[in-house]
């Protein structure tokens, strides 16, 4: 008998002993992120899975979130929709996340999106389709800036210049076909003339057929959409035929590694881009350029790599998280979601966001500055 | 049709073509000593450019130490991958060897990729960035290196496989590999000669495209993909056809890009491959093909 007492003490004693010792250091707060950290779209995970842990550590040391230690569990998705599917039910599943970030690429947050609906889970997405947030779902967000805002934003400067017509040379892949497709929208929407919709394929390595065509059509400026190497090939073929229309690229291509490969080529060249790689040049009074110095700053010291707009959509991610968790004091997902909806005018590095019930992007066109390259740099121009 | 455009497509054809030849002529001699399609041929063209922008750039040697020494180890990549991947199987039948390269040209970019990085390169031009102007169309001078380089290496090949004796020995071993070395041909070195080789004239290639091309980790993929189909238009095993394959291939991409749709060009040329072949599956130059047991 003594002995059956002893060790229901002991039992009881130990259970005890562990839920004191938990609610003492309170759990870490959970927050799971879904990335291409390799495969093809490794140029967009990697920086933000970089940033990710640069800010949970920034974050740490500063005592965490609303007095709780911050924990980011990264998966990397490998570029593939099928390891994203994975990752997101591991993370909603076994880690039992408060909030989801990424996927990087558009393809994998659609296909992930249906199984924060069913978890209750808030996802932050880093990839910018436009069918992420518009229908709006409840359970879903997105921070990077839309293609319409870029299409927007070159559309009004092209006006301005008194552009009538113009051509549209787009890539195959996921992001040239939705840019071709806002363009397509817009262009005759803001009473411009598509003269010409050509295509070029994401491996492609000479557009002057292309460029031909469009050379014979005169238009009055030219849109090319991509992502690196083919908007440098278009570039430097322009340049080779001794085409002269004004150019304007997307915001894919805004990183000097684009000015590097296009050479001589690039100057000229107009484009919407984010305000992280003209930081410098903001005037002093612009609420984002201490904040984007400052990121910039701190990733090329701790990974000795340049910052990339990428990095930041992840930056802006977590940030918007941590912004809902500190505004309701709650961790809950349910709250996290609340509450990411009632943010209003928060500057991260990408834009200013602010979030309603029906707007899950939080940004519009003055999220870029239209920035011309000049000599091998950039400037500002609008 | 305005005829400087047409020339201006015609142009850009034959400097895609010219890229999609070289590539395929590499197909082609490790085809004529082993019979294998070595799936690596773009790698080998991927690590010539590489390579020529690695030693250019980080040891800042003059362009063209970079590009020869880009070719030497692209070389010893070739004699490497023919010791380590391809000779401790050489029993297996040609399909276990196919995979075999399908397997070596993963590896190959993986290492690339984790070595050099994902980012895409550029190698400045030999000759200058100033179009020459052909009547109203306008021609990049590194095209020239391009369609040059592949004509003296064309040359080149053909000396050696009808005038020397080691190119008669490595013919002698893809008709009959037996006999060949009944008749006291060394076939291993034979193979690893023609690895050795399909590497030189792939790095060539990379180096003398990056300047238009760019390259990066991955470039190899498409060139091997192109390549092998103009090998196929070609015919298999034939140098000229490979070259000519290629030249064909890219004028009609351009063509088809320039007179009927961009998004299509791809399909258009492949279409064209299709119906040839159905009329002349030996390719344009091809043999009628011999049983190999």
């Amino acid at each position: 008998m003594k002995r059956i007492v002893l060790c229901c003490a002991v039992v009881l004693g130990l259970v005890f002993g562990l839920a004191l010792g938990q609610s003492q250091a309170a759990e870490p707060l959970k927050i799971g992120a879904v990335l291409s950290v390799t495969g093809p779209a490794s140029f967009l995970g990697e920086p933000e899975k970089n940033t990710l842990l640069m800010l949970e550590e920034q974050i740490n040391a500063k005592g965490g979130v609303a007095g709780r230690k911050l924990e980011v569990i990264v998966y990397d998705d490998e570029s593939d929709v099928n390891k994203a599917v994975l990752s997101a039910q591991k993370l909603t599943k076994k880690d039992r996340v408060a909030a989801v970030l990424g996927p990087s690429i558009s393809g994998s947050t659609l296909g992930i999106m249906k199984f924060f609906e069913e978890s209750q889970i808030p996802l932050i997405s880093c990839a910018a389709s436009e069918k992420i947030v518009n229908p709006v779902n409840k359970w879903v967000f997105n921070t990077p800036q839309l293609d319409r805002h870029a299409v927007i934003k070159i559309l009004q400067a092209a006006k301005k210049k008194g552009v009538k017509s113009l051509a549209i040379l787009t890539v195959s892949d996921g992001y040239g076909q939705s840019g071709r497709a806002v363009l397509q929208e817009l262009i005759p929407a803001q009473g411009f003339t598509l003269a010409a919709d050509e295509v070029y394929g994401p491996k492609d390595t000479d557009m002057t057929a292309q460029l031909t065509k469009i050379k014979e059509l005169g238009p009055d400026a030219i849109i090319c959409w991509g992502t690196n190497p083919g908007p440098a090939v278009v570039a430097r073929n322009m340049k080779q035929l001794g085409l002269t229309t004004p150019l304007y690229m997307s915001h894919g291509v805004a990183s000097d590694k684009f000015i590097e490969l296009a050479g001589p080529a690039a100057d000229g060249i107009m484009l919407p881009a984010g305000r992280l790689i003209v930081a410098g040049q903001l005037p002093d009074a612009h609420p984002q350029k201490k904040l984007l110095l400052d990121y910039a700053a701190q990733y090329q010291a701790k990974y000795k790599a340049p910052v990339s707009s990428f990095g930041g959509y992840a930056w802006d991610a977590l940030m918007l998280v941590v912004k809902a968790v500190e505004m309701g004091k709650s961790a809950r997902p349910e709250d996290i979601r609340d509450n990411l909806e009632k943010i209003q005018g928060f500057v991260a590095t990408t834009g200013t966001y602010t979030y309603t019930p029906a707007n899950h992007n939080g940004l519009d066109e003055s999220a870029f500055v239209l920035v011309v390259i000049d000599k091998g740099g950039w400037k500002i121009i609008d | 049709m305005n005829i400087s455009s047409l020339l201006q497509y015609l142009i850009s054809g034959l400097t895609t073509g010219s890229t999609y030849g070289l590539a395929a002529l590499g197909f082609t001699i490790i085809f004529n000593s082993t019979g294998i399609i070595n799936f690596a041929q773009g790698e080998f063209v991927m690590l010539g450019g590489m390579f020529s922008v690695f030693f250019m750039k980080w040891f800042g040697l003059p362009i063209a130490w970079a590009v020869l020494l880009a070719a030497l180890a692209t070389m010893i990549a070739g004699a490497l991958i023919e010791r380590l991947a391809i000779r401790p199987v050489k029993g297996a039948s040609p399909i276990n060897l196919v995979i075999v390269t399908i397997g070596v040209s993963i590896f190959i970019r993986g290492l690339a990729m984790l070595v050099w990085g994902k980012d895409t390169y550029a190698l400045p031009a030999f000759s200058g960035d100033k179009p020459i102007a052909v009547l109203g169309a306008a021609m990049m001078p590194q095209s020239l290196w391009v369609l040059g380089v592949s004509l003296a290496m064309l040359a080149a090949l053909k000396a050696f496989f009808s005038h020397t004796i080691q190119g008669k020995a490595m013919l002698a071993c893809s008709f009959d590999r037996k006999a060949a070395s009944l008749m006291g041909i060394g076939v291993e070195r034979m193979v690893l000669l023609s690895f050795m080789i399909s590497a030189l004239i792939g790095a060539v290639g990379g180096a003398i495209l990056a300047p238009i091309t760019l390259t990066s980790f991955d470039v190899g993929v498409l060139l091997g993909l192109k390549g092998f189909a103009a090998c196929i238009l070609g015919g298999l095993g034939n140098p000229f056809g490979a070259a000519l394959g290629g030249l064909v291939l890219g004028v009609l991409e351009s063509l088809g890009a320039g007179y009927l749709s961009s998004a299509y060009k791809d399909a258009f040329a492949f279409i064209l491959l299709l119906a040839l072949l159905f009329v002349r599956p030996q390719g344009l130059f091809g043999r009628k093909s011999v049983k190999r047991v």
